[in-house]
């Protein structure tokens, strides 16, 4: 059975890819939307399967660590496949349709998706750091596939930055590895850190450990290396948009908290935790700023992104030198803030997306109006909003909710102001879209109305992200123990 | 000096001059060399450094392998990027770019 | 669980169910609308009396599950919730009947009764929460429902008054979220309880909760309208008129006045309240602002941006009410919150039917406006003695019963107080009742619209003559049980003998 769901997740999106690489972009889609089906099946059951069961290593083809695949399944993973299978299905079915079938390279949009969701399988679920590379440089080359796609030399330019800056990242990410391999003598995060329970901390191992961090900061777009992001984000398709960042991004964050909260402890300090929250919270206004500021929708949406990926780096102070409560306090904060951004941004996205193939326009204030011809999409894109200025009941609330407590906890009350101007700050980018929108502007009666499909996904997508709050006990509850080892290698 | 020093070394410098060619030059095509060259530098770190143990290591063979690999592919795909953009736009570099801000609709 | 244990959900689902379908419905299905509106109203205040009943037999209604680790998603239903209740199902049933016949033709009108049945879920969520987090979850939701409403028209005009008030109002949350987090953080989770919590806290904590006391009014006070924070409210005067009425009288400045005799009564105890010597200045500044709303309200050439100088004079009396350490005082101030609430809306609707029926927005505009509506003007003139505290109307039953209560707490400069601002009110309230009856019209209206016999739209028509009717009833009636006097009385009584 586990073998069946294991390789389900982790092998026939890499099949799918194949077949959709031999068809056109009808027939593709036709695969992918069978294909959906199948892995949502899938990574529901293996939910399940945690849920009732709890985690587990699971070696592949039955082959262990170091020289075969070593997977760690346990219940943050398995909710990260969870929320991988809904992000990406529900992207899936609103590219199906929003895409122009009619340009010929548009056909590579499937391949493209299925390759990042294999590779995003990879990175919830791998263990040890080299997997992790690959999953990492998997998702990133497909993601900058998915860039281009846009097809005009602006698509062109912005993916070509973002593939530079995503191989840096990387290059910083490996450097890492290799220090580290050549330190400890293992790949494996809970390896090193149970030798480092045994044995005095090297000197320099902490450098591995930066190098790997700030390669992956500058994958997960954390201010000042976050100017890639926007122009990626904004100029892609929006389902591309949305998968990007909804999960992208998240993957590589995934994997710097894992290191940070197995390793921090010993390798990292007081100085280099509160740097990190700094540049976090510089993140989050400086984001929010620019949000407010951008004349294009997409722009908006896209640094918000900016904004929204600082909260989550206040993970590093508010785990360091902590109280065990305050720490899981913090740890189930930013769980949750991963997965109602993921959830509201993807809505926001793809609302964003049927506005502005409605309007005709992409600009902010070509949306005179619009309330009145589109609500539906402009409830949508609000109620994700509210998820974004985590203001209840949403997952963003909740997940602000905790991190006050920690901050407040941890005697950190710095962090409180962060969290508090930056739910101020969004709401004035939320809002200003609204502003323009309720705007009634007479000689406006040009709007095109797109298919009631395209306009039920991001609503969906947003009620997750709202109800999240209501659940979030329960949603942590399957996860028991975050970022924790259940049983042993 | 022992010899695994000394591969990290040159490793590390090596990372270094990608580094600075990564950052500095404006040509994408120089860029993607730079990062060839950085790439072997992490590659020569991670064959050189683990020897210490008494001979080979096999692992880290294992991986150079598949991180040249995936570096091959990284290098197809901004070698297509490239050569698409310059049809486009006939530039080579990223630099003078009016921003997105005034791109049209999609 | 009970049937009992469901009831305020039931209570709190009406209106969000009604919202929900009303999106749905298309623009035009005008008919089906009003149904949806009018039913769920009446349902909901059916709900509303099942419970009061029960209440007063003693009653537990509640309902609690965790939601975010540590803190507890609560339902109760208690006596001083009740009271809001009912104010928010009786005033919604009157100001949906207005706001259908007000929004007759205009567009976006599915758009604004859903916001508008959201609105009034909020209002209901924060009247039956059951601990501080709740109360806050509803209060956020009641600004961004009632965001829409404010900027309904979509003019420049509407959505700067709208951007004012989201700043006012988001601030004043995120200062509240601030507190109700530290609070959590110092005492874990609270929920209301007769009494309060922290009769016996320790006195190392009380520093900390003399601050935290401080910040919870400051983001109450928001929504209040306590000075100085009372600057979006005459701005939001742009919204319709149902929503104004709204706004002041039930809703918006009601939510922020409520929490504060919340935290006052049910998480710090109005004796350990007392104790951190936090009631002494909440007076003074309830009393300032009695007087600064007044002294605005003289200045006023726009009727309705008077009456919104009014409210910031008249919710204060609560808060004066609430810190008047006494059963009596405390009665007057929690009477007040119905009081002013039916007062007040009364005065709104007939704002509104003068704009809609003969164009009147200023004051100047009024002259002999009596002769042509002389039902609406009547409505009027009861809902401004009833300000003023002519007796026997309510505002005279809430002016005395203060007075007592502050002579009770040795709080003698109260008197003055509610003396000068009685005078105040009847300065600028009395000249418009003049002009209203005893003046010449000056030539035409501004912009007059003929209805058939009567003298305004029927659905306009009613609703300030009924409201008008409970502005003398409860005053006249006040000393017989189920009054909003006898209620408020009965949650004293729970409230100092917990």
């Amino acid at each position: 059975m586990t073998l069946w769901l294991m390789a389900g997740l982790l092998f026939t999106p890499l099949a799918w890819a194949v077949l959709t690489l031999l068809t056109d972009f009808a027939r593709g889609r036709l695969v992918t939307w069978g294909g959906i089906l199948v892995q949502v099946l899938v990574s529901l059951g293996l939910w399940l399967t945690v849920a009732r069961d709890g985690g587990f290593y699971y070696g592949l083809g039955g082959w262990d660590a170091p020289l075969g695949i070593e997977l760690r399944v346990d219940g943050l993973a398995v909710t990260f496949v969870l929320l991988t299978a809904v992000v990406a299905s529900a992207c899936g079915w609103h590219a199906g349709i929003y895409i122009d079938p009619d340009k010929p390279w548009h056909r590579y949009f499937w391949p493209l998706f299925w390759f990042l969701w294999s590779g995003l399988n990879a990175v919830w679920l791998g263990d040890d750091l080299f997997n992790l590379y690959v999953g990492l440089e998997l998702i990133s080359l497909s993601a900058v596939g998915l860039v281009a796609l846009g097809g005009k030399a602006s698509a062109l330019r912005a993916s070509l930055r973002y593939l530079l800056a995503a191989l840096l990242g990387s290059l910083a990410y490996l450097l890492g590895v290799a220090l580290m391999y050549g330190q400890f003598g293992t790949l494996s995060i809970a390896g090193i850190a149970s030798w480092l329970t045994e044995h005095p901390v090297p000197a320099g191992s902490g450098l591995a450990l930066a190098l790997m961090i700030a390669g992956l900061a500058l994958k997960t777009a954390l201010f000042p290396l976050h100017q890639w992001l926007p122009p990626a984000h904004g100029i892609a398709k929006s389902p591309v948009s949305a998968l990007l960042s909804a999960l992208v991004v998240k993957a590589s964050f995934y994997i710097a908290a894992r290191l940070w909260l197995e390793l921090g402890e010993p390798l990292g300090n007081l100085v280099s935790a509160q740097l990190v929250g700094l540049l976090g919270s510089a993140a989050v206004v400086w984001g929010s700023w620019l949000a407010c500021r951008q004349l294009q929708l997409k722009q908006v949406v896209a640094y918000s992104s900016v904004a929204q990926i600082g909260y989550l780096f206040l993970l590093f102070p508010l785990t360091y030198s902590v109280s065990e409560s305050v720490s899981l306090q913090a740890q189930q904060g930013i769980t949750l803030q991963v997965i109602s951004h993921a959830l509201a941004k993807a809505a926001m996205f793809l609302a964003a997306g049927n506005l502005i193939l409605s309007v005709g326009s992409s600009r902010v204030d070509a949306l005179a109006g619009v309330s009145r011809f589109l609500p539906f999409s402009l409830f949508s894109f609000g109620l994700a909003g509210v998820s974004l200025m985590s203001l209840p009941p949403s997952g963003g609330f909740a997940a602000k909710w905790l991190l006050l407590q920690a901050s407040l906890e941890s005697g950190q009350w710095w962090w409180v102001l962060v969290l508090l101007v930056g739910g101020l700050l969004s709401a004035a980018y939320v809002f200003r879209i609204f502003r323009a929108s309720f705007l009634e502007s007479p000689e406006s009666d040009q709007f095109y109305h797109p298919a009631r499909s395209l306009e039920v996904i991001p609503m969906i997508l947003a009620l997750l992200a709202l109800g999240l709050g209501l659940v979030s006990e329960q949603v942590l509850s399957v996860m028991a123990l975050p970022f924790e080892v259940e049983g042993s290698p | 000096m022992t010899a695994p020093l000394l591969y990290a070394l040159v490793g590390a410098m090596l990372c270094g001059i990608g580094l600075f060619g990564l950052l500095r030059l404006s040509h994408l095509l120089r860029k993607l060399l730079a990062f060839n060259i950085m790439g072997s530098g992490v590659f020569l770190v991670m064959v050189g450094l683990p020897q210490h143990q008494g001979g080979q290591d096999p692992v880290p063979q294992a991986l150079v392998l598949t991180g040249i690999v995936v570096a091959i592919a990284a290098t197809a795909l901004a070698i297509v990027l490239i050569r698409r953009y310059y049809h486009l736009s006939g530039m080579t570099s990223l630099e003078g770019e009016t921003t997105s801000r005034e791109g049209g609709p999609e | 669980m009970t049937l009992n244990a469901w009831l305020p959900v039931f209570a709190l689902m009406t209106s969000l169910v009604a919202a929900l379908v009303i999106f749905a419905l298309p623009e035009k299905g005008y008919r089906l609308r009003t149904a949806v509106n009018l039913g769920a109203a009446l349902v909901k205040l059916g709900l509303v009396v099942v419970m009061v009943w029960g209440v007063f037999r003693g009653v537990d209604y509640g309902v609690s599950f965790t939601m975010v680790p540590g803190v507890a998603f609560a339902l109760k239903a208690d006596a001083l919730s009740m009271m809001f209740a009912t104010l928010s199902a009786v005033l919604w049933l009157l100001t949906t009947v207005y706001a259908v016949g007000y929004l007759e033709d205009s567009p976006n009108r599915s758009r604004f009764f859903g916001f508008f049945s959201l609105c009034v879920a909020s209002t209901m969520g924060i009247a039956l929460a059951g601990n501080l987090f709740t109360f806050f979850l509803f209060y956020e939701m009641l600004t961004l429902s009632t965001y829409p409403l404010v900027v309904h028209r979509g003019t420049e005009k509407a959505l700067k008054a709208g951007r004012t008030y989201l700043i006012y109002t988001l601030t004043g949350g995120a200062v509240l979220l601030l507190a109700i987090a530290w609070l959590h953080g110092v005492e874990g989770d609270l929920p209301f309880r007769e009494g309060g919590h922290f009769i016996d806290a320790d006195a190392d904590i009380h520093l900390s909760l003399i601050l935290i006391f401080i910040l919870l009014v400051a983001g109450l006070g928001v929504k209040a309208a306590v000075f100085p924070l009372h600057g979006w409210l005459p701005q939001a005067m742009v919204a319709p008129a149902p929503v104004s009425a709204l706004l002041h009288a039930v809703a918006v400045v009601k939510a922020g006045a409520f929490g504060i005799v919340r935290v006052v009564y049910n998480i710090y105890g109005i004796e350990a309240s007392s104790l951190l010597g936090v009631l002494e200045p909440l007076a003074w500044l309830a009393a300032f602002t009695m007087l600064y709303g007044s002294v605005r309200a003289l200045s006023q050439v726009a009727l309705k941006r008077l009456l919104a100088f009014s409210t910031v004079s008249q919710v204060s009396y609560i808060i004066l009410g609430v810190c008047l350490f006494g059963p009596v005082g405390a009665a007057g101030g929690l009477v007040h919150l119905l009081h002013q609430g039916i007062m007040k809306i009364t005065l709104f609707f007939c704002a509104g039917n003068y704009a809609e029926t003969l164009g009147i927005h200023r004051i100047d505009d009024m002259d002999g406006a009596g002769r042509r509506m002389p039902g609406t003007s009547l409505a009027f003139t009861i809902g401004a003695f009833g300000m003023i505290g002519v007796p026997p109307l309510a505002g005279f039953i809430t002016k005395w019963t203060l007075g007592s209560g502050a002579l009770a707490a040795n709080m003698d400069w109260v008197i003055a107080v509610l003396v000068l601002s009685s005078l105040l009110n009847a300065a600028y309230f009395l000249p418009i009742v003049h002009r209203l009856w005893f003046r010449e019209p000056n030539g035409s209206w501004p912009r007059e619209r003929r209805w058939g016999r009567l003298e305004t739209n029927a659905w306009l028509f009613w609703p300030p003559l009924l409201t008008a009717v409970m502005t003398v009833v409860v005053g006249v009636l006040a000393s017989l049980p189920f009054s909003p006097l006898s209620w408020a009385e009965l949650i004293v009584l729970r409230e100092y003998s917990p």
